[in-house]
């Protein structure tokens, strides 16, 4: 089994939403067919000492959905060996062996889970060879059993550490050839199997990339301009370079060229690198800096100034149709009611718990790079043109991570290391202040959006027309900020319309946990919920209703906003699917049955996004100073045949609730072009005491098992917002929560 | 100035700054890895460990200012089996792992106060720990296993 260029392409297309739609069309993706994707063998993912311990080979970074576990399950299984004689060890970057290493768009799970078991089932057939040939015996003969294999006729048996070096000579078997087990036989796959750093974690080994030691290492720090892509004037370089412990201040010219449309990756931001005995140091010299800025035309920006153009666009005829059937508004005008509102959800950053940061070392005109980047092989192709050398002149050491969500897709303070160790005699690494990394993230960005419902006389939807104002150039929008014609609830009313407008945005943005997903869930459900309410109907119900809708074929030629995406029968959403999820969260949550009282109520909502389907049920109550408490949510998954790693997928279903609660109070607004939060004070997480009782139950069907990092998390947002109306009445149409008048309690 | 220092049952000399925050002290000068920075201005947690057996940001400690002992996650127990991080294992509570250190530290300080704390106690005294993640579910769990098996100071 290969996965050829255009598969992964697709892919990622179908799996990242505006995120991936971006990635699909952007230089770094075409350069991704430079790589022509090998052959994978059980020789490279799969390594047997004499005693029998088997070193399986983690192919993808890890910044903690556990892909570490999961991936290497899959070829245990396969290769039918006892978890306990597993060893997993991270793989160092090399896509030429081990295939696109990507952590990202919860693709893991769709992408792994055949290739994986059949690495797996390939090094299982190897070794029976092997066996088969010792013995003088039928290969079809032997079977295997905990790292042994039997053959029963004639009593003999081998350990896999015995067999392993004249396994390991063998040619490989084509892996679409290979016999896969029955999944009923599974003893890895579908049982829990615990962290495989965990020990190392709660005994605080040195694990991630903040935690890179290495002899003679210095430490940078950059300062950078305070508005994205502004430049260095002059600074008091001289005065900097005699603090103490400063070994070297570099200017950093920077290559950014502000624009409507800013891309992925837009380059080198300018600034001042400190490098020093310390990173203490550093960052103690950087308060001595005085810099004159050149802030450049990112300056005029501020939120101010968005949330009024955006109003503009509003009223305005829509720019560009992103999928549009039957007549909208003629439906619209015949309905006997139509609900209308404006809903705004603003910029938010990653706050990963470990800042960015990274390790560099050049010598001999060859870099090695210690990476927490959830897409190393970008990295390295960024670093390769930035510095001027060659790929094949970098070595990549994939480094444990404190946290992605997103954020380590891009490769900046990669680059930024790489171009500082260039210049340094020494290895270094770099770290970001968590000021830094709210000030220069790939922020996800807000929209404001227009919608309005319709409802005939029995209150059935007859029309839904949702107009988007996002950010971009008219042509693109920026990462993140993109919308697919299949984001739902498009195809289920009987008229629909999705059209975009953009207004230019001078800021870095990216993919954050479910990009775009985790906004415009909320807009839905939240607007869906609005009309359910208007209609007098249960929204469950209403929208168990709206599921059974014959959608509309798809019509050739419609296009995404960004990129050219082609639906194909996978990523399109599975009504049943969707309804199997409501009706599970509806009956453990005793939605029928909920009681109805002032300043106490329950909300539902539900979304399929990465090839996953997860609905959720929020209970709540308000006080009378608007103060919100989450009593509990339930949720329900539909991640396909297998929940690989139990509880581990609890684990990360309970932390997408989390976040998604953190999202509902966090906002990034800029004044001037700068943005105005700093720090855990002014852009919260939750904390412990605000966390409700989550409880999380799986639909099991018979689809290929998917990743849950993102669905799990866009259905609280509304499921929150819906109870709040539940409660009392009011309806959440801007986030943060603070801009509606309510706060966590 | 050489400054004396108790860290995990070993006197040591750091010649660093008095207003050197104790967190660098450990990471870059003890090269003990354990404890982190999330924030630098002790609101996330990810720098907490024990002096004196009280909780504190070491991230906001100048190492001048320290005169008790300092226990950090590395000398938590000399087996590695401190209950609190049996707990932890068992649970899996990690996902990135990053704010764990702080948490367990956290975790350790409250249990030897409170050896069998409520769910408001676990509250209060764990809402200075921010998890990125959102495994508080696992966390409180743990606390409450870990007090089930008698977690008090640290055992090392």
């Amino acid at each position: 089994m290969q996965m050829n260029r255009r598969s992964f392409l697709q892919m990622t297309a179908l799996v990242g939403g505006g995120f991936a739609l971006n990635l699909y069309s952007s230089p770094l993706a075409v350069a991704q067919g430079a790589v022509t994707p090998p052959d994978l063998t059980p020789q490279a993912f799969i390594h047997i000492a004499p005693d029998g311990v088997v070193t399986i080979m983690a192919r993808a970074s890890e910044s903690g959905q556990g892909m570490r576990n999961m991936l290497p399950m899959l070829i245990a299984e396969e290769l039918d060996v006892d978890w306990k004689d597993v060893r997993v060890q991270q793989a160092e970057l090399d896509e030429k062996i081990y295939g696109h290493q990507f952590s990202g768009g919860s693709a893991n799970t769709p992408q792994g889970w055949e290739p994986m078991r059949r690495v797996g089932a390939a090094g299982r057939q190897l070794l029976i060879a092997a066996a088969a040939e010792t013995w003088g015996v039928p290969a079809s003969e032997c079977t295997t059993q905990s790292g042994r294999v039997l053959h029963s006729t004639s009593g003999r048996s081998a350990s896999y550490g015995e067999l392993a070096a004249k396994a390991a000579a063998l040619p490989a078997p084509a892996l679409s050839s290979v016999q896969l087990k029955d999944p009923k036989d599974y003893r890895i796959i579908g049982h829990t199997q615990p962290g495989v750093d965990t020990h190392a974690i709660v005994t605080g080994k040195p694990l991630f990339g903040i935690d890179v030691q290495l002899p003679g290492m210095l430490y940078a720090s950059i300062e950078k301009a305070p508005v994205f892509a502004g430049k260095v004037k002059s600074a008091n370089i001289d005065r900097i370079k005699a603090l103490p412990g400063v070994r070297q201040v570099l200017v950093i010219d920077g290559s950014i060229t502000p624009a409507a449309f800013t891309p992925w990756e837009p380059g080198m931001e300018a600034g001042i690198a400190i490098v020093a005995d310390t990173w203490w140091q550093a960052q103690q010299a950087r308060k001595q800096l005085k810099v004159e800025w050149d802030l450049g035309p990112a300056a005029t920006q501020s939120s101010e100034g968005f949330r009024k153009r955006a109003k503009e666009l509003l009223a305005a005829s829509p720019a560009t149709t992103v999928r549009k059937y039957g007549d909208v508004d003629g439906a619209l005008k015949s309905s006997a009611k139509v609900v209308e509102a404006t809903y705004e959800f603003p910029f938010i950053a990653h706050v990963t718990l470990e800042p960015q940061g990274a390790t560099a070392h050049w010598k001999n005109g060859k870099l090695e790079m210690w990476s927490t980047s959830t897409l190393p092989g970008d990295g390295r192709r960024l670093v390769a043109k930035t510095l001027g050398i060659q790929e094949s002149d970098i070595t990549t050491h994939m480094v444990r991570s404190g946290g992605s969500f997103g954020r380590r897709l891009q490769n900046d303070y990669l680059v930024e290391a790489a171009w500082i160790a260039k210049r340094v005699d020494a290895p270094v690494k770099l770290l970001w202040s968590r000021e830094d990394d709210i000030g220069h993230d790939g922020l996800r960005p807000g929209a404001t959006v227009g919608l309005k419902g319709g409802l005939d006389a029995q209150g059935k939807l007859t029309a839904w027309r949702h107009h988007f104002v996002t950010f971009g150039d008219g042509q693109h929008a920026t990462s993140g900020g993109g919308i697919g014609q299949d984001s739902y609830p498009a195809g289920f009313p009987p008229a629909y319309a999705l059209y975009t407008s953009m207004q230019p945005l001078m800021l870095r943005t990216g993919a954050l946990r479910a990009p775009g997903d985790n906004a415009y869930c909320w807009v839905a459900q939240s607007f869906l919920d609005e009309v359910a309410a208007a209609a007098g109907r249960d929204p469950l119900e209403f929208q168990l209703e709206l599921l059974s809708n014959t959608r509309p074929p798809w019509t050739s030629g419609e296009h995404d906003a960004v990129g050219d995406h082609e639906p194909t029968g996978q990523a399109v959403l599975v009504p049943e699917r969707f309804k199997g999820v409501l009706e599970l969260v509806a009956e453990k949550s005793g939605w029928t049955k909920r009681s109805k009282e002032p300043g106490h109520g329950m909300g539902i909502a539900a979304w399929f996004c990465h090839l996953g389907y997860f609905a959720e049920v929020a209970e709540v109550s308000v006080d009378a100073q608007n103060k919100v408490t989450v009593h509990q949510v339930w949720a329900a998954g539909d991640v396909g045949s297998q929940i690989i790693n139990p509880a581990a997928a609890e684990n990360m279903a309970q932390g997408g609730v989390v976040e998604g609660m953190s999202h509902l109070g966090q906002e990034i607004t800029l004044v001037d072009g700068k943005i105005q939060q700093s720090n855990f004070h002014n852009h919260p997480l939750m904390r412990m005491r605000q966390v409700p009782k989550i409880e999380v139950h799986w639909r099991k069907t018979d689809y290929a098992p998917t990743g849950l990092g993102e669905p799990t998390l866009p259905p609280v947002l509304p499921a929150i917002c819906n109870a709040i109306f539940a409660a009392t009445g009011k309806r959440i149409r801007t986030l943060p929560l603070s801009k509606s008048g309510f706060s966590w309690a | 100035m050489p400054l004396k220092l108790t860290v995990n049952n070993v006197v040591t000399t750091v010649d660093v700054p008095p207003d050197t925050p104790l967190l660098w002290v450990l990471r870059d000068v003890l090269d003990l890895k354990g404890a982190k920075f999330g924030c630098g201005m002790g609101v996330c947690g990810a720098c907490t460990v024990l002096v004196g057996g009280h909780a504190v940001r070491s991230c906001m400690t100048h190492v001048g200012s320290v005169t008790e002992p300092v226990t950090t996650i590395e000398g938590l127990s000399a087996d590695e089996r401190h209950p609190v991080q049996l707990a932890w294992e068992s649970l899996d509570v990690p996902q990135c792992g990053y704010c764990q250190s702080g948490q367990i530290m956290s975790a350790t300080a409250l249990l030897a106060h409170t050896p069998h704390p409520t769910d408001a106690e676990i509250d209060t005294a764990m809402n200075g720990n921010l998890c990125r993640c959102g495994t508080y579910t696992r966390i409180r769990q743990a606390i409450h296993q870990a007090a089930e098996a008698g977690a008090t100071a640290p055992t090392k």
